[in-house]
C-alpha cells in the first residue's frame, strides 16, 4: 500500500456493501471481504445538508466539482481537467421527431476526452493521489482509456492502458498521445479481463474502476446533480440513459435522490429508463423476463462502448428500472446508425454508437407508449462521434463532385434535384 | 500460495454438477463458496480459491472448457 498524501473525505464516512451492509473504512478496496459483494460510498447526509445549499453550489466552478462537498474525495487537489457541467440543450426538432413536447440532451460529449468518463476518471484519479498512488490504470476500448490517460498526464503520475490487441490503431491514439504506456494483451476479451483483474492485486497501481471503483462510480452522480440544476432545480419526469455495466445509469437515479434528500429538490418522481444495443442486452433482456438475474452474453455489435457482456451494475440497476417505473430497449446495430444520424440531422450533436442506442431506443419506448409526449425527458448523450466515426461512414451520403466552375455546380445541384439558384429566383 | 475471487455463471445443463468439487479434487486448490443463487434453469457461485498461481490457472481453464462462465467477482473491467 502507498505512502497517503492528502486525505480529507468531505462528508463521506466510509463504504459498505451493498449486499451484506458490512462497513469499511474509505481504503483503496472494493469488495467486502465476507462476501465479495460490492462497496459503495456512505455520507453524513444530514452534516452535507447543513453545509449545502443551492447558492453554495451555484457559487462553485463550471465544473462537475462544483458538487464537490456531494463527492468522497478533497476537491482542492482534485486531478481536473474541467470535466462535467456539459450542455442541457432543449431538443425540439429531434422531440418533434419522436413525438416528445419537452425533450432535453445531456451532451456530455462536451467533456475534455470527448466523453462521460472524464467524470468517473477525475474522482479516481483524485482519489488514488490521495491515497499516494503513483500509477492509474485502466482496461479499456476506448473512451475510458482516453480519460485515464489524459488524467495522469494532468496530474504528472504514470498511465498504464491495457487494450486488446486487435483494437483498432485509430482507438489507440487517443490514449497514447497523453504519453501513457499501452499494453495490447494478445487473447480473448475475457483474458484480458482475468489478467486485470490479478494484475490489480498484484501491482500498487490504482485501477480505476477495480481498486478505485467505489470512488470513480461516485463521480457519474454528477449528471444527476446537473440535470435538476441545470432543468431549475427539478428532476425530470423520464431520463433514458446507455446501459453497459449498468453503473452510470445507477448513479444518476443516485444522484437524483441525494439532491432530494439534501433538500435541493422535490422528492424524485422519475423513471429511469435504459437502453442498450441487442447485440449485448443483458440487463434489457433481464428486464423483458422479469428477473432480477442477469445471463452474461458474448458482445456483438458496433456499440463497442456499451459492449459488457457480463455487467457488474446490472442487478443494481434493474432494481432502479423496477423501483422507478422505467423501462428498458434493446436496438439493433441499423438503428444504432439511425439514430446516430437523427441526433446529429436535429439537433448538431454527433453522437458515437451510445448514443445512437439511447436516441433509437427512446424512439422505440415512444412508439410503445412507455414514454409519454408531455413528459419532461431527459437524454443521455455519452460520448462524442468523432472516435466511432466507422459506424456510419458508410452510409452518409457522397460529396457532389464537380469541376471548379458554376455551371458544374449548378449541374450537380440540379441532378441533386429540388434547387432553385438564388439570381434566378430574384431575376424572375 | 495465491488467491483469486472469481464468480462461476452455469448454464442449465451443468446445474446439477458437481464441478466445483472436482475442482478441488483435481487440482490443488481450496475452494470457499462466499454467495450463490441457483435455481431451476441457471446458477451462480461467487468463491475463493487458494493454491498455487499455476495450480488456479490450470483449473479455471479446466472449468472455462466444461462449459462454465468464469469471471472476476467485480464483473467486466474491460470498458469501453
Amino acid at each position: 500500500m502507498p505512502e497517503p498524501t492528502s486525505r480529507s473525505t468531505g462528508f463521506a464516512t466510509g463504504l459498505r456493501c451493498r449486499e451484506c451492509g458490512r462497513a469499511y473504512p474509505l481504503d483503496p478496496i472494493y469488495v467486502c471481504d465476507f462476501c465479495f459483494g460490492p462497496l459503495e460510498a456512505e455520507y453524513d447526509y444530514e452534516a452535507m445538508r447543513r453545509a449545502v445549499s443551492r447558492e453554495s453550489i451555484e457559487r462553485g466552478p463550471a465544473s462537475m466539482w462544483r458538487y464537490a462537498d456531494l463527492l468522497p474525495c478533497n476537491a482542492e487537489n482534485a486531478i481536473d481537467i474541467q470535466a462535467g457541467f456539459t450542455p442541457l440543450i432543449r431538443a425540439e426538432r429531434l422531440g418533434e421527431e419522436l413525438g416528445l413536447r419537452h425533450l432535453y440532451l445531456k451532451n456530455d460529449c462536451a467533456n475534455p476526452t470527448w466523453s462521460f468518463k472524464d467524470r468517473v476518471v477525475t474522482v479516481a484519479a483524485t482519489k488514488a493521489r490521495e491515497f499516494g498512488f503513483q500509477t492509474l490504470a485502466c482496461a479499456s476500448t476506448g473512451n475510458l482509456a482516453n480519460s485515464v490517460s489524459a488524467h495522469a498526464a494532468r496530474a504528472g503520475l504514470e498511465a498504464f492502458v491495457f487494450i486488446p490487441s486487435d483494437l483498432e490503431r485509430g482507438k489507440v491514439v487517443g490514449s497514447a498521445v497523453y504519453g501513457a504506456t499501452l499494453i495490447a494483451v494478445d487473447g480473448s476479451y475475457d483474458d484480458v479481463n482475468r489478467l486485470c483483474s490479478e494484475l490489480t492485486g498484484r501491482y500498487p497501481w490504482a485501477f480505476v474502476n477495480v481498486n478505485m471503483r467505489p470512488y470513480y462510480s461516485e463521480g457519474s452522480k454528477t449528471l444527476g446533480y446537473e440535470v435538476a440544476e441545470q432543468l431549475g432545480w427539478r428532476a425530470p419526469d423520464h431520463c433514458i440513459v446507455p446501459l453497459a455495466s449498468g453503473s452510470l445509469y445507477v448513479k444518476i437515479w443516485k444522484g437524483l435522490q441525494e439532491l432530494a434528500k439534501l433538500w435541493l429538490i422535490d422528492s424524485v418522481h422519475t423513471k429511469m429508463s435504459g437502453a442498450q444495443a441487442a447485440g449485448c442486452s443483458p440487463i434489457v433482456t433481464a428486464w423483458e423476463a422479469g428477473t432480477l438475474n442477469i445471463r452474461p452474453v458474448r458482445p456483438k455489435t458496433i456499440a463497442k462502448s456499451l459492449a459488457i457482456g457480463n455487467p457488474a451494475d446490472g442487478y443494481y440497476a434493474l432494481r432502479v428500472m423496477a423501483e422507478s417505473g422505467g423501462s428498458g430497449a434493446a436496438v439493433a446495430d441499423e438503428e444504432v446508425v439511425a439514430g446516430i444520424e437523427l441526433l446529429a440531422r436535429t439537433e448538431g450533436i454527433f453522437a458515437e454508437t451510445a448514443g445512437g442506442v439511447v436516441i433509437s431506443g427512446l424512439r422505440r419506448l415512444v412508439e410503445a407508449g412507455r414514454v409519454g409526449r408531455d413528459e419532461v425527458v431527459v437524454a443521455f448523450i455519452t460520448g462524442a462521434g468523432l472516435k466511432t466515426q466507422e459506424a456510419v461512414a458508410d452510409t452518409l451520403a457522397p460529396p457532389l463532385h464537380i469541376e471548379p466552375t458554376i455551371a458544374s455546380f449548378e449541374q450537380a445541384l440540379g441532378d441533386r434535384g429540388g434547387f432553385e439558384p438564388q439570381a434566378a429566383k430574384l431575376a424572375s | 500460495m495465491q488467491r483469486q475471487r472469481v464468480k462461476f455463471t452455469f448454464p442449465q445443463e451443468l446445474i446439477t454438477l458437481p464441478i466445483i468439487y472436482e475442482l478441488g479434487k483435481q487440482f490443488n486448490i481450496v475452494t470457499n463458496v462466499r454467495r450463490a443463487d441457483v435455481t431451476e434453469d441457471r446458477g451462480w457461485v461467487v468463491l475463493e480459491l487458494e493454491g498455487d498461481l499455476s495450480e488456479i490457472e490450470r483449473g479455471l481453464d479446466w472449468v472455462a472448457a466444461k462449459g462454465v462462465r468464469v469471471d472476476p467477482v467485480q464483473g467486466d473491467l474491460v470498458e469501453g
